[in-house]
């Protein structure tokens, strides 16, 4: 990007760094590996300028600006990190601990659940110094099975509420009254139910503190073993959204939405969210069935036998009525080798063209 | 999809028709909505005031199955208010002329008798897209699930080429596939008239490609649509091998497809459940899930992803193209050696120009769009940029025509079907999944509570709904949601089995099943019986 025939600059902690006309002093930072802390920020987000953590040192600025509100500016002289500057930012953790009742969360609660505890830990900010009232009334009484409403532990960030009307365009999260009174509720304060709310899951997956959490992974917090996460895309419908499968040993404990998955970039629905654990229903399948010859019903059976089955069932077919007398029926969800395999099957096996795909039904 | 999601919040005009995405694709929905928020207008043509409706700047409730004539006459506004892209049209397609002397005859006024929308909205409603300089249409089964499927998607083409809103960013005819691989099954081949990536099987090219990769010829002719084969079950069809589809459940017409499967001689189903219609099944063979399988899929945008196992699958499942490979060889067939996913993968981007530039490793970070032709092709996320796939997009000279059924005295009201949010499809894997029940634990009957009135309904009552194929009860649920006339349930739960009832025809060039379209009778049911059954007057199964 050129600015009058020059590169846009400014000066970063003593460096002369490049900037992009539009990017915010903290976008800058990041690039550079600043790491400022912030606990309102979500990337996906408009700035907010809520929680002033990310404030910085500004020349030729009174008082130090919150650098996720503040463009860049060329010739700008920056600094993320003076003694007073982190002692302001220790202090500011101190005062937002203080109105918690925990500042340490499962992991289970979700994506940026560990967002505070970090911030606690990096500036040493457990003191305690101003230990008091708590803000925030919890919402136990909301009996939905996905999220928690926890909103003792809550900082009134209000990124659960700028999600849910940036990134969703729901607007079921709003806000009521103010300053150290402010409680994150929904339209008549009742249950999320009763409101806009689709159960996304976007409020849990951007809370930095665990005031919201995900039910459905908190139910498996028990679980022994590492959470270990794997990426892959959702099974339903054909946005393609991609997901971090959260396992512990062979169990699925949770999902995560992909913030960098192409063609989600970190949004969720209800199913892709929350509608994982059929997976380890005890309805699935576990071995072959094969109709028994004598009672006429499905009784599990050997891979062995019925492939034996299947293959001996099939070659009569083709023997007595010829290779066009078999049908193939794709899925639409499963993977590509499941489809092609099919089409193989018929193609290469039949050397007919009678497959298809469930895409008319 | 023409165009990216990424586009989605691009356009300055959107025009959604036959889409309920704020419950269909959610996550696609948030793009428009954040369109929206940017200043875009929307015109959302749909029966039912849906979700997107709500936030339309115009909606267009037109009657099921008459998407045609508001395209014509939308088509007629934009060409008579010289809104036409002359410099694209003249550039880049052809028959142009002839198809705007076409509509000239379709005005709004004639399309509201059919459509029985108010021709101002029709009007209004063109000028806007008309005027677009991004103009973006985006569409779902709303559209394809109609005698006119084909006629209806064109309608929709002829739209984009007069006025120039495709291969530009923002624009495009961009369909909403419903499965996670929907689009992936056809890339790969499992369609009668096409190779994998959509070769055409009557091309002598591409069957001599196939014969020597396969080392067999495979038969010059199109092979049967799985509506036919189903047709001819019992009879030229004698075996089916089925992969992951409840087809008793889902297609059209239960009873009929359920005498079909049971006709075979052979039914053979890979299913991750005892499904309906593994239940009928000769040998059912247990399929690995998602989180447990490796693979690869394509979602609606053309965009090549890998899924990935992160468990391991119960007891003895295995992963579909193990289970057909072993069984090709079971068969006593040559060439199916595959070891593991990888292999069958590469061996499919190696037969598809859509893939040639792909194999397992490259397409890790999903970064590819296809058409992907060679090695050093970046993708495409934008189609038709710089021309057609076939030289020039064509205008096509449609007319509107009747469902093939259409109400009557007898059967007065539409029934029309569809999703919801939180269930998907036939509940196997919703309906297991836990906590979903609490959004959605059964299905009501959407019905106009004037319509509840005239027909002596009561809300929360049930209602028997029939026609000469069947008859189900439900639960009726008055709501302005659905216009007066037309009555909407999903088809997830087992108990208000609406497909008993829908499959009065097919889109003559896809055989796409009418399933949006079907006529019904509607009166009080008193008290449920257990289980809604089909026939009408027995209650027994109609075969």
């Amino acid at each position: 990007m050129r600015h009058n025939g020059a590169a846009l600059t400014l000066t970063l902690d003593g460096e002369k760094v490049a900037f992009t006309r539009g990017e915010t002093l903290y976008e800058v930072a990041e690039r550079h590996g600043s790491e400022i802390p912030t606990l309102c920020y979500d990337a996906r987000l408009e700035p907010f300028g809520g929680c002033r953590l990310c404030v910085v040192e500004l020349e030729g600025a009174r008082n130090p600006v919150a650098s996720c509100t503040t463009r860049a500016g060329p010739g700008m002289v920056v600094r993320t990190r003076t003694a007073s500057i982190e002692v302001q930012r220790r202090i500011l953790m101190e005062m937002v601990a203080s109105e918690n009742r925990d500042t340490d969360v499962d992991p289970m609660h979700g994506y940026a659940s560990q967002e505070m505890a970090t911030l606690l830990d990096r500036y040493d900010a457990r003191t305690g110094r101003f230990a008091g009232a708590t803000s925030g009334r919890s919402r136990p009484d909301d009996d939905n099975p996905f999220i928690k409403r926890d909103y003792e532990n809550c900082i009134s960030c209000y990124r659960c509420v700028r999600v849910c009307a940036e990134q969703e365009g729901d607007y079921a999260i709003s806000v009521m009254n103010r300053g150290f009174d402010t409680q994150i509720t929904t339209e008549f304060g009742g249950h999320l139910k009763d409101s806009a709310c689709t159960f996304c899951g976007q409020c849990i997956q951007t809370c930095p503190t665990g005031a919201l959490g995900d039910l459905k992974a908190l139910a498996n917090r028990d679980v022994p073993g590492e959470t270990e996460t794997t990426r892959t895309i959702c099974p339903y419908c054909g946005v393609g959204c991609s997901v971090d499968v959260m396992t512990r040993g062979e169990k699925i404990v949770g999902v995560l939405p992909a913030m960098d998955g192409p063609a989600n970039e970190g949004a969720l629905c209800v199913k892709g969210q929350f509608a994982f654990d059929f997976v380890h229903h005890p309805d699935r399948l576990a071995t072959p069935f094969v109709r028994d010859g004598e009672t006429g019903e499905l009784r599990p059976a050997s891979w062995d036998e019925a492939l034996d089955r299947a293959a001996g069932k099939l070659s009569r077919v083709v023997r007595d009525h010829g290779r066009q007398a078999v049908y193939g029926i794709a899925s639409g969800r499963a993977p590509h080798e499941a489809a092609y395999m099919m089409q193989r099957f018929i193609r290469a096996g039949l050397g007919t063209n009678h497959i298809d795909n469930c895409s008319r039904a | 999809m023409s165009n990216p999601l990424a586009d989605m919040d691009k356009p300055d005009v959107i025009f959604c028709i036959g889409t309920n995405m704020t419950e269909c694709h959610p996550v696609a929905a948030t793009r428009l909505k954040r369109a929206l928020a940017r200043g875009a207008k929307m015109i959302v043509a749909d029966p039912r005031r849906i979700g997107l409706a709500e936030i339309a700047d115009v909606h267009l409730p037109i009657r099921v199955g008459s998407d045609v004539s508001l395209l014509l006459a939308m088509a007629h506004v934009i060409a008579r208010e010289g809104l036409v892209n002359e410099e694209f049209v003249g550039a880049r397609t052809a028959h142009g002329e002839d198809f705007l002397k076409h509509v000239e005859r379709y005005t709004p006024e004639w399309a509201s008798e059919i459509c029985e929308c108010d021709p101002d909205d029709i009007e209004r409603a063109a000028l806007l897209y008309g005027g677009a300089d991004r103009g973006a249409i985006y569409y779902t089964v709303g559209i394809t699930e109609h005698i006119c499927g084909v006629d209806n998607v064109q309608s929709l083409c002829n739209l984009a080429l007069m006025t120039g809103n495709l291969g530009r960013e923002g624009t495009g005819v961009n369909p909403m596939r419903g499965q996670n691989n929907i689009q992936g099954a056809g890339d790969a081949g499992a369609l009668p008239n096409n190779y994998p990536g959509f070769q055409k099987v009557t091309d002598p090219a591409h069957q001599e490609k196939f014969h020597k990769a396969y080392g067999r010829k495979v038969d010059l002719e199109i092979g049967m649509t799985k509506v036919t084969a189903l047709d001819l079950c019992g009879d030229r069809i004698r075996a089916m091998i089925i992969d992951g589809e409840n087809t008793l459940v889902t297609d059209p017409d239960r009873n009929h497809c359920e005498h079909a499967l049971k006709s075979l001689d052979c039914l053979v189903v890979i299913d991750i459940f005892m499904t309906e219609t593994a239940k009928v099944a000769d040998v059912v063979f247990p399929a690995t899930a998602w989180a447990e399988t490796d693979g690869v899929c394509t979602n609606t945008e053309r965009r090549v992803q890998r899924l990935r196992a992160a468990v391991p699958p119960p007891g003895e499942a295995r992963p579909d193209w193990w289970i057909l490979s072993r069984l090709a060889r079971r068969m006593g067939w040559q060439g199916f050696d595959f070891g593991s996913a990888r292999e069958v993968f590469n061996e499919l981007c190696a037969l598809s120009p859509l893939y040639n530039g792909l194999d397992w490793d490259r397409i890790d970070r999903g970064e590819y769009q296809w058409p992907v032709p060679t090695r050093d092709h970046p993708g495409t996320p934008r189609l038709h940029e710089e021309r057609f796939e076939n030289g020039r997009g064509i205008f096509k000279m449609l007319e509107y025509r009747d469902p093939e059924e259409t109400i009557s005295e007898d059967y007065p009201m539409w029934l029309t079907t569809g999703r919801r949010l939180p269930q998907y499809h036939t509940r196997t894997q919703t309906g297991r999944s836990d906590g979903i029940d609490y959004l959605l634990s059964e299905e009501t009957l959407e019905v106009h509570p004037d319509d509840i009135v005239r027909l002596g309904l009561e809300d929360g009552g049930y209602a028997e709904l029939s026609n000469p194929r069947g008859c189900v009860y439900v639960k009726v649920r008055g709501t302005t949601k659905s216009p007066r006339g037309t009555v909407f349930a999903s088809f997830a739960f087992e108990d208000v089995p609406v497909n008993v009832l829908t499959g009065g025809g097919y889109d003559p060039v896809t055989q796409t099943a009418a399933l949006k379209a079907c006529p019904v009778a509607l009166k009080p049911a008193g008290t449920p019986p257990a289980l809604s059954q089909a026939g009408p007057e027995t209650g027994a199964a109609a075969w």
